[in-house]
């Protein structure tokens, strides 16, 4: 256990060694950590940044579904009230146009009603009279007799 | 006298704790020390080639192995050994960074280089005591040498030049930054107006040898704590595992929990050493 020349040398061997780690190992070592902190750092920054922007996305798409939603009840109910509109037309027009045939053909029958009763008039009046005539010859007043006739007819 | 009985305990123990010394002898000329008086009369001049080799050897693991790792040290995944090495780096980064307050390339890879060698150097204390001697013994045979004579101590820091190597650089470096951060001035007025000091000129002037010698004993105190707290630990824990290995059959049982409880003293002794090389920088640098 004597002091002598080693202490010397291992306070070389030390200086020579701290010189070494402060030169060749500690920069590097440090470096790779530092350069791993960044990147973990700027790893959980794109991923919080991307977990955000999904966020939004997400917010974007449920309003885009919700607003075309919307848009298409609006369609829909618009389209509804166009049949409804549509249909109660139709019967409109349907009930107008059959109720202007039932007319035409009431006016029709009317008509033919009409001439019909004229000329069954006429025709009874011709027949009655050309009966009164066959009875009576000669001997009745024609003037007279129209006008008997033509009372009759007219109660016919 | 026992110690020169071959077969005696104290023999043993003595042969164990001495170094393979190499140097001058005022009679025998240059050459290895054939026994402990002659490595005394060697003087100064001499070298204790076992702890040399040893801890130069071990350092070199440690800084190549490092080395190796920061080159090729990537960004992306860690695997293995760059795992281990930045788990040290880190740890002695952030104890550096929670005691040294200011700003300086040199005291992280200073106090790495200290964890890591001492570790490493204690961690030879596990080695049993006998293996690398023996080869050693086997060694010097071969070159001729007698086998009695040849000295082999296989854990540098049981070798106290070898702490206090290291202390006293540290020392050095606190005086440097001492001087670096206050200047000449303010070492010397560190040195002379503390701890007492009185606005009294008069009272100032009689209190300043008194604190001159409180304040160099302070100071010295320092390295020569720092080397001897750790030549302490490391030999009381190696002179325990010589006189384990004396016990015949029964070292096994004693030996396994001696190690065990081992491994803590080395981890911690190492860790010690570090700490307190940092809070004493820090403590050159900052001021009260």
């Amino acid at each position: 256990m004597n002091l002598n020349l080693t202490l010397i040398g291992q306070a070389i061997a030390f200086a020579f060694f701290v010189w070494f780690c402060m030169r060749f190992v500690w920069p590097p070592v440090m470096q790779a950590l530092q350069e791993r902190q960044k990147k973990i750092a700027d790893g959980l920054d794109a991923a919080s940044r991307a977990s955000r922007d999904l966020e939004k996305a997400e917010e974007q798409a449920e309003e885009t579904l919700r607003e075309s939603k919307e848009q298409a009840a609006e369609i829909l109910e618009q389209a509804h009230k166009r049949s409804n509109q549509m249909i109660d037309e139709a019967r409109e027009q349907a009930r107008q146009e059959g109720e202007r045939m039932i007319a035409g053909a009431k006016s029709e029958i009317e008509q033919e009603v009409n001439r019909a009763k004229e000329e069954l008039r006429g025709e009874v009046s011709r027949l009655s009279v050309m009966g009164a005539e066959r009875i009576l010859e000669a001997s009745i007043d024609e003037k007279q007799h129209a006008k008997l006739v033509e009372k009759l007819a007219d109660e016919l | 006298m026992a110690g020169n009985n071959p077969t005696s305990a104290s023999y043993y123990i003595q042969h164990h704790l001495q170094n393979l010394t190499f140097g001058y002898h005022p009679e025998n000329g240059w050459g290895f020390a054939s026994s402990a008086e002659e490595a005394t009369e060697m003087g100064f001049w001499a070298l204790h080639l076992d702890t040399m080799g040893w801890s130069i050897g071990l350092g070199l693991l440690f800084v190549l192995l490092f080395r190796k790792v920061g080159r090729a040290a990537t960004t992306g995944v860690p695997s293995g050994l760059q795992n281990f090495v930045e788990m040290l780096v880190e740890f002695v980064d952030s104890s550096v960074k929670d005691t040294f307050h200011g700003k300086s390339q040199l005291i992280a890879p200073l106090s790495l280089t200290i964890f890591c060698w001492v570790f490493l150097m204690n961690v030879m204390d596990l080695v049993p005591v006998d293996f690398l001697p023996m080869l050693a013994q086997k060694i010097g045979v071969m070159f001729g040498a007698d086998p009695a004579n040849v000295y082999f101590k296989v854990v540098p820091t049981t070798d106290i030049n070898a702490t206090l190597g290291m202390s006293l650089s540290v020392f050095a470096l606190i005086i440097f930054y001492t001087i670096r951060a206050k200047g000449v001035s303010g070492f010397v007025a560190e040195m002379t107006l503390h701890p007492f000091n009185s606005p009294n000129k008069l009272v100032q002037a009689l209190f300043v040898p008194v604190n001159l010698l409180l304040e160099t004993v302070t100071l010295l105190a320092k390295p020569v704590s720092l080397a001897l707290r750790l030549f302490g630990n490391l030999y009381a824990g190696e002179l325990i595992f010589i006189l384990i290995a004396l016990v015949g059959l029964w070292q096994l049982p004693l030996h396994f929990p001696w190690a065990v409880f081992h491994i803590l003293v080395i981890t911690l002794q190492a860790f010690i050493f570090m700490m307190l090389t940092i809070v004493y920088l820090s403590m050159a640098v900052e001021k009260h």
